[in-house]
């Protein structure tokens, strides 16, 4: 067992020799930003399952792991190691080997006049003015200690700008490879996406891992500011291997009139987290935050949404679709926050289950803090089984079982692809979905449908 | 050889026993109705023999085409030519109608060894189908049944019958809830069904479904037993005198 304080006395150790050599050591807001969230993480230590924001999620095993910062001298990757997870038409893809950048694997494709796609090491070291006024400006780093972590060592990712009015037509790809060797390992990427008034743009978060080796732990951060009347989507794809740790936030700021699209995919990982953070921060503002999760054995998906709606006259729309197999627990998490001056709100979240073994497990947990008087808010979840009728209705039609259990979980998991608008990115997740639920379709569990056929559970409610 | 022949053939629901000993031959070109009172195992006999699982048979036999019917899962049941039109059609969403019908019909094909239809081909045998049954080519788009009206979903599973082209069609209580054009509409698509290969059994509560489609034979299921078979005046009788009188002969001829 190891307690607390050697816990962070790895993190400590970590931090005392990065902070002295990291890029942009010498600038001083960046020296204050990364020792007062490192002072915070220390203070806080990680969260316990006391913390209400963690009630369903226990990460001593990330606490327990003496994970070392991944070094910089990775293990040579190939383009050809890298091909499946390549997704067709984009504009760019940014490749990082366990959270640094690799040039040689990254394919820079033609982007509009203006559109800046670099990364966040380069701008610390060559134009440290173009990142100082955002960096850091909207993560809270006192509401979660990850989120203080990932500020303590922030260093590299991605740094994306794009410029008044423009628009970019194909999605903009950032992969993040984990190449875990024998020791455990962690990295701590730091995106910062700038999107200026007008500008419509859409951006891809792609993680997965090689070599299947040890322990690794990801602890991503994006920023995402939304200027006024600006058209975003972004797309999270988790399919690391079953034994990574993947923590993500993904925060947006957003500005007056911006139409928000956040997808969520998490099809892989050990333990994930992924939170979403949208704050409203502009009259009429519009976000859709769109997830699935399939996990199966002994996966652990927490999705963890936080909409803030600062301003009047905002819509929120949450819809979350999960499928549970093995003994994969599950957490949706909706909190919505109207504030005092946000009069006019539209906010609804939807989460929706399937459980297909007795021992998969999901919390869905709805909480709204509404502070206006004037709002419209929904919540509803719904948690069941593959339907016996449907199964026996589709096999009486010729298909076989497994075709037929994985059309319906397909449909199921249809409701979420449908809202993703960008083709290619579609198409790249579609493929990924198709294989996955062809794996639970297989799983023999010749029980479905019959049984616990009167524990499907729902509810719903209007405030 | 028989279609399909049922011999002595018992079920049970929840350890409740529902068929007491069914026997019943139908041979192809025939057209067979099956009445009975609510309650009497006219839906219980129509899913054994779609090969619903959960329905435990607990003795008899049922030979189909020359084959053991109940060793079949219900996609080989499917794929060797049984159709049945559900009582209560499933609502299937994020599934489109044309995506299920191509699926089933591919799925049959390739029972079958013959080649998949790819959904250029598929086009024009459905459109020709979906006329027969006065259907909106935009319903095929929607999901299977779903915000169906009921006639709309009886109208599907004789679509869908008429796709898959069934060797033996058994239609569970299709007449139930239909207004009377629509009634015309499922009538005229089964009858137009009808041919010298094919066998249809018509499991119903009224008579009036009859009036469209003449069966050839009528059998009365009462309480889990055919206690009276005939042509299709049988059902004229039973519109006039009712199950009552049926039960009263049957407890009459059943050994105190």
């Amino acid at each position: 067992m190891i307690t607390a304080t050697q816990q962070l006395d790895n993190y400590l150790e970590g931090f005392s020799e990065f902070e002295k050599l990291a890029p942009g050591h010498a600038l001083p807001w960046l020296r204050r930003l990364r020792q007062d969230a490192f002072a915070r993480f220390c203070e806080v230590g990680f969260p316990t399952t006391d913390d209400e924001d963690w009630r369903f999620t226990n990460v001593s095993a990330i606490a327990q792991t003496p994970f070392q910062l991944a070094r910089n001298g990775r293990a040579r990757l190939s383009q050809q190691e890298l091909e499946p997870y390549r997704i067709a038409g984009v504009a760019c893809q940014l490749v990082f080997v366990n959270g640094r950048f690799a040039r040689e694997l990254s394919l820079l494709g033609n982007l509009p006049d203006g559109v800046k796609v670099s990364t966040l090491a380069g701008e610390i070291s060559g134009n440290p003015g173009a990142i100082e006024p955002h960096l850091g400006r909207y993560l809270d780093i006192r509401r979660d200690a990850f989120c203080a972590l990932n500020a303590a060592f922030v260093e590299d990712g991605a740094f994306v700008h794009i410029p008044r009015g423009t628009l970019v037509e194909e999605p903009i790809c950032l992969l993040f490879v984990s190449t875990a060797d024998a020791a455990p390992s962690m990295s701590h990427p730091r995106n910062l996406i700038v999107a200026e008034e007008d500008s419509q743009a859409t951006f891809v978060e792609h993680y997965v891992s090689l070599d299947g080796g040890g322990a690794a732990f990801c602890n991503t951060v994006t920023e995402l500011v939304a200027g006024d009347h600006t058209v975003l989507s972004h797309y999270m794809i988790e399919r690391e291997h079953k034994q990574a740790f993947n923590i993500s936030t993904l925060r947006i700021q957003q500005g007056r009139s911006a139409n928000i699209v956040s997808h969520s995919v998490l099809l892989g990982g050990a333990l994930v987290r992924n939170n979403v953070h949208p704050v409203l921060a502009g009259e009429g503002g519009e976000c859709l935050i769109n997830g699935l999760f399939i996990g199966n054995d002994h996966q652990h998906l927490d999705n963890y949404m936080l909409v803030e709606h600062a301003s009047p006259r905002c819509g929120s729309r949450q819809f979350y679709n999960g499928i549970l197999d093995g003994q994969a627990h599950g957490v949706f998490h909706g909190r919505i926050i109207v504030h005092k001056d946000a009069q006019r709100t539209d906010a609804k979240q939807t989460n929706r289950n399937l459980l297909l073994s007795d021992d998969a497990q999901i919390d869905t947990k709805p909480q709204l803090e509404i502070y206006a008087d004037d709002v419209k808010c929904t919540h509803g979840a719904t948690i069941g089984q593959i339907e016996g009728d449907a199964l026996f209705y589709l096999r009486s039609r010729g298909i076989d079982e497994v075709s037929a259990r994985k059309l319906l979980l397909f449909a199921f998991a249809s409701e979420c692809l449908d809202r993703m608008k960008q083709g290619s990115v579609r198409k790249h997740v579609k493929g990924l979905i198709n294989e996955c639920l062809l794996q639970l379709a297989k799983a023999p569990d010749a029980s479905i449908g019959n049984r616990r056929e009167d524990t499907g559970r729902n509810w719903e409610e209007i405030g | 050889m028989s279609l399909l022949e049922i011999k002595n053939l018992h079920v049970k629901v929840d350890n409740h026993e529902i068929l007491k000993g069914i026997d019943l031959k139908v041979n192809a070109g025939e057209v067979h109705s099956i009445m009975g009172p609510n309650g009497s195992g006219k839906s219980t006999l129509a899913q054994v023999l779609a090969r619903r699982e959960t329905y435990a048979v607990t003795s008899g036999e049922i030979s189909y085409n020359g084959k053991d019917l109940l060793a079949m899962k219900p996609e080989e049941a499917a794929c060797e030519g049984i159709f049945m039109a559900f009582q209560y059609p499933v609502e299937i969403p994020g599934i489109s109608n044309a995506y299920l019908l191509r699926s089933a019909l591919n799925a049959i094909h390739k029972y079958r060894g013959l080649d998949e239809i790819d959904a250029m081909d598929f086009l024009p045998l459905f459109r020709e189908k979906l006329k027969l049954l006065d259907m909106d080519e935009k319903l095929m788009n929607r999901s299977v049944n779903e915000g169906f009206s009921g006639g709309e979903k009886k109208r599907n599973e004789i679509l869908q019958m008429a796709v898959l082209e069934p060797k033996l069609a058994i239609l569970d209580e299709t007449d139930s809830g239909l207004d009377i054009d629509a009634l015309r509409i499922v009538a005229q698509g089964v009858e137009a069904m009808r041919n010298p290969e094919r066998a249809i059994v018509v499991v119903t509560h009224y008579q009036r479904l009859l009036n469209y489609i003449v069966p050839d034979f009528v059998h009365v299921l009462l309480d889990g037993r055919i206690v009276r078979s005939g042509g299709s005046e049988l059902a004229l009788e039973l519109e006039e005198k009712g199950y009552g009188s049926m039960e009263a002969e049957a407890r009459d001829a059943a050994p105190a």
